[in-house]
């Protein structure tokens, strides 16, 4: 079967040819998995199947649901298939599905769906809890999966798995073709699709990959990039659209300002993160697609395979932190496909050119970095399978013999046991406590077979719980009259007083009040901004890369691929402490303030996360009064009331384990699991309608709820999957426990002062506070020396 | 555990890490907000099934205060049910341990917004009125679960002004309102806010309100 005259010939006159990959899988009858770099025509192969079916008949219905990631693709695919559908004179209606959608648009959606539907596998998990998803679905045909190289590493990918299960068994013709970008395994992404036939497509010529030569070199800290405004600028006024990425919002709102500020050609720039408000968004995006703009500075929001024409330069500004994806952004540039992608990478301080050394040297090498998840099978939370079955209850009462089959049917799932199953229904039936409280009050109760909600009513707040991703709450910033400028994190806005600036959208706004969560704001542009703290996407360097760059400063013979002011920098840090070296640990106290203990395992975030945890615990056994500690790949940093006289007692391989359990189950690592696993199994409710608007913190803290189980229910299923889930992902104590029997040589300086390595860990996010001792004599001093000030007397009873 | 001892309205009273206050003349313990089966009405309603613990947790709680204080008098200043249902729904074990407690203590209940049922509006001792929720000052009520900042950590609170002094919830999952929410800041403008946890902390608060 070939393309269809009609197709063949819009081909022609758009002047391209059919890329074998975009044919092969036009041919295909089964499901497919296609590997190709961005520019490939990616998108378009995986639509020229229904366009040909609906081209020979466009009978009313649902025929090809397309899910991606990100909303903003879901906006650009159509956009993009817009112009082949009326070229070609189909006469179909194509629509996006997203929380973005009108409740109007959505409510028709659901009785009268269009032909091509495009959404996310959140709004997907929700159209499949309609109790009308059997005669939306019914008729489906086929599935294009976008991005999910992206989406298979986190659960988002395991929910969408487990809802291709559901629209398999409600329309057993489907068929499935995924879209990927360049990855390490594609075969296990194919077992993680439940099978598909891989489809590979020419991966295209090498890039032209370097790092930008800059007028002065980067500062010692810091993962702005300021300093390099002007030599980004240079390069983006030599090339026709230019790609800017940085890797968190609150970077990209400051560099996007430094930019502004030496933009002497008034080039239209632009600027995209997940944090603006979708109008802020939508507008870069038109403008973008629309040629209008030279470059646009952006976040994670845009890293996926948007296909913004004719970007013919990407810069990345601070390290990549992965090989693989700094290839992906990569191929964002230039969509010819046949032509090198070009490239340059901006290292934000000091530390980031070796990591971006190492970077481009392995990208030279095709070493690309694993995937970091376990065997097909054991890839599956049960916390997606608790979300599941409540929402499968909201479609209508089913029987647990057929679930149980439709899901492991679901790559993530195929190992599955029925006695975890059994485990996650309990759970969602009944609370699966000890105590068994609830018989009167059941979620789920069995009848005639069947399980059905008890409480009809409670559908609604089941959906509004749905999908995977548990970020913090976020807050709507607005100025007193005027659209939504974007959000910000609870936590960020708590810190604010009346007063305080912060950038957002490109502007400096001062707060002025909380009013019903929203965060009022009035334009400041003169002042100097506090920096909004947005998360962001908090990006690990993988293993491979973080050995790569130990054995760079470990090995002066090989400082010849760094720059000069780069090897003067690694020469300070030898002459003030000591360079840490492949088989030892390295370590360093100094005083800045509190007392500072950096150790340099470059073992891997998670591993110095819990390397953190375990020192951090003998350190308050010690009564060196830990506050809190900060992990990065390469190492990790604690402040303390009291500094370390003797850190080789600390990590001591013997007494690693003791005690460890009680203290991981007290920690706020475990705590974060907690969170994250009791939303996404429906304990904690993120959005409780009207919580909101009476201005109430979350109803009830999730930590409270840890330490309630923790005490009364320890082996509850919700602290078991915490456990695995920490145990397997944020705690990587297998990598602690082999880097400590190894016994290495512990090497322990005490600069005078923060030094050249440990300075970028002083600016990190993400730090995690110890409730110990330490906060208490903190707290007690914070309040003392506000009731002196106030000239009042803290005495106690 | 140790307090914070101040005045307010010309008496003395110790605000306790608990969330409890000790009103030392009138040998009086005080608390508010106990929302004793609070996970029970949760699911009743249709909501999560919450760990089903929060009870005896804040029962305990409560019977290791009366040890430590050995009050003769108990004022509970309303919302000690979650609802006059979740009243009724309370598993036996604990309500025999809850009576238990009180016996011997002269108990004045305040009725709350959640159990209007459970006792009187509110209750006049030495000029200051106790209720549930703040009224004409000067008087000492909850109803607002309050929290308070500080060094970027919330915990229930105290908030004592001039007018007002309102108790924290006792209660186990409580939640509560930020001590400098528009209701908050009109009722105590500017006073001392006391942290609960290990040791009570207090701490200035004084509440400007930003130039529009």
């Amino acid at each position: 079967m070939s393309l269809p005259a009609p197709i063949a010939d819009w081909f022609a006159r758009q002047g391209w040819t059919p890329h074998p990959h975009q044919i092969e899988l036009f041919e295909a009858e089964d499901d497919t998995l296609l590997i190709a770099p961005t520019g490939g025509g990616k998108t378009l192969a995986g639509f020229l199947p229904t366009l040909a079916a609906l081209m020979a008949d466009a009978r009313p219905g649902l025929h090809t649901l397309y899910v991606s990631p990100l909303k903003a693709l879901t906006h650009d695919i159509a956009r993009n298939l817009a112009r082949p559908v009326a070229d070609l004179g189909i006469d179909i209606r194509i629509e996006d599905r997203t929380g973005d959608t009108a409740a109007a648009r959505r409510a028709r959606q659901r009785v009268d769906p269009p032909q091509i539907l495009l959404t996310t596998p959140e709004s997907l998990a929700l159209m499949l809890s309609y109790t009308e998803a059997p005669q939306i679905f019914g008729g489906v045909q086929r599935v294009v999966i976008d991005e999910i190289h992206a989406l298979a590493e986190s659960k988002r990918g395991e929910q969408l798995m487990l809802g291709l299960a559901r629209l398999r068994s409600l329309a057993p013709e489907l068929r499935v073709s995924a879209l990927s970008a360049t990855v390490e395994d594609p075969a296990a992404l194919a077992e993680y699709l439940g099978g598909a036939r891989i489809v590979q497509a020419d991966p295209g010529p090498a890039p032209d990959i370097a790092m930008l030569e800059t007028t002065h070199p980067p500062p010692w800290s810091g993962g702005g990039g300021a300093y390099a405004a002007r030599d980004v600028m240079a390069a983006i006024e030599a090339a026709r659209l230019t790609l800017v990425f940085i890797n968190t919002r609150a970077q990209a709102e400051l560099f996007f300002q430094s930019l502004w500020a030496v933009n002497d050609n008034n080039l239209p720039i632009g600027l995209h993160h997940g944090s603006l408000s979708r109008e802020v968004r939508a507008k870069a995006e038109a403008a973008m697609a629309a040629g209008e703009l030279r470059a646009v500075v952006a976040t994670g929001s845009l890293d996926l395979g948007i296909d913004w024409g004719d970007v013919d330069l990407v810069i990345q500004v601070g390290a990549p932190k992965n090989v693989k994806r700094l290839v992906q952004r990569i191929g964002r540039a230039n969509h010819r496909y046949n032509a090198p992608s070009k490239a340059r990478i901006v290292p934000a301080n000091r530390f980031e050119i070796i990591e971006c050394v190492a970077a481009l040297q392995a990208v030279a090498e095709g070493d690309l970095d694993g995937e970091g998840r376990g065997p097909v099978g054991q890839w599956g939370g049960l916390d997606v399978i608790c979300q599941q079955i409540l929402l499968t209850a909201c479609a209508g009462p089913f029987d647990a013999d057929t679930l149980f089959a439709e899901f492991r049917r679901a790559g993530p799932y195929t190992a599955l046991t029925r006695a975890q199953f059994d485990d996650c229904l309990d759970f969602v039936a009944t609370g699966g406590y000890a105590l068994r409280a609830y018989d009167r009050w059941q979620r789920l109760v069995e009848r005639d077979g069947k399980w059905h909600l008890r409480d009809p009513r409670a559908a609604r707040m089941i959906r509004m719980n749905i999908g995977t991703i548990t970020d913090t709450e976020k807050l709507k910033v607005r100025r007193r009259t005027g659209p939504a400028l974007g959000e910000i994190e609870e936590g960020f806005a708590a810190s604010l007083a009346p007063g305080d600036t912060f950038l957002i959208g490109g502007q400096t706004v001062r707060y002025d009040r909380l009013r019903e969560m929203v965060v009022e704001v009035t334009p400041k542009p003169s002042q100097n901004p506090r920096i909004a703290t947005f998360a962001g996407t908090k990006l690990a360097t993988s293993t491979e890369l973080s050995a790569r760059v130990l054995a760079l400063i470990g090995n002066p013979v090989a400082w010849g691929a760094l720059p000069g002011h780069t090897q003067d920098w690694l020469e300070l840090q030898r002459e003030i402490s000591v360079l840490p070296q492949p088989g030892t640990l390295t370590c360093e106290t100094f005083l800045r303030g509190r007392a500072y203990f950096c150790a340099y395992s470059f073992a891997g975030r998670n591993a110095n996360q819990t390397l953190g945890l375990l020192v951090t615990r003998r350190m308050e056994e010690a009564g060196l009064g830990p506050l809190g500690f900060v992990a990065t790949d390469y190492a990790m940093l604690i402040w303390s009331m009291d500094p370390v006289r003797d850190p080789a007692p600390f990590f001591a391989p013997e007494a690693l384990r003791d005690g460890l359990d009680d203290w991981l189950g007290e920690n706020a690592v475990m705590k974060r699991s907690f969170r994250n696993v009791a939303m996404i199994a429906g304990l904690l409710q993120r959005n409780l309608p009207g919580q909101r608007k009476s201005g109430k913190q979350a109803t009830f803290s999730s930590d409270i709820i840890y330490d309630t189980l923790r005490r009364h229910d320890p082996d509850h299923l919700l602290m078991r999957l915490t456990r695995a889930e920490a145990m397997r992902g944020l705690v990587d104590f297998g990598r602690v426990e082999e880097m400590l029997s190894s016994r290495p040589e512990i090497v322990h300086a005490t600069p005078p002062h923060v030094t050249p390595l440990s300075a970028p860990l002083l600016l990190e996010v993400g730090k995690v506070p110890i409730r110990g001792m330490g906060e208490d004599r903190l707290l007690e001093e914070e309040a003392a020396r506000m009731m002196s000030e106030a000239g009042l007397d803290g005495q106690a009873a | 555990m140790s307090g914070y001892a101040f005045h307010f309205a010309g008496q003395g009273f110790v605000a306790r890490g608990s969330g409890a206050l000790f009103w030392p003349d009138q040998d009086m313990l005080v608390l508010s907000d106990l929302h004793l089966g609070k996970s029970e009405r949760m699911a009743r309603r249709g909501g999560a099934l919450l760990p089903p613990f929060e009870t005896r947790e804040t029962l305990d709680r409560l019977a290791a205060e009366l040890a430590a204080v050995r009050p003769a008098r108990l004022a509970l200043l309303g919302d000690v049910y979650d609802d006059d249902a979740a009243a009724a729904a309370l598993p036996e074990p604990e309500r025999r341990s809850f009576r238990e407690m009180l016996a011997g203590l002269e108990l004045l209940l305040i009725a709350g917004n959640h159990d209007a049922a459970t006792g009187v509006d509110s209750h006049e001792i030495a000029g200051v009125a106790l209720r549930h929720i703040a009224g004409t000052g000067p008087d000492i009520s909850g109803h607002y679960h309050p929290k308070a900042q500080l060094a970027g950590r919330a915990r229930p609170s105290f908030l004592i002004g001039r007018e007002h002094l309102i108790l924290p919830a006792f209660g186990h999952y409580t939640g509560g309102l930020r001590h400098d929410c528009d209701v908050l800041r009109d009722l105590v403008p500017h006073g001392i806010a006391v942290l609960t946890g290990r040791r009570a902390l207090p701490f200035p608060v004084r509440h400007v309100r930003p130039a529009l």
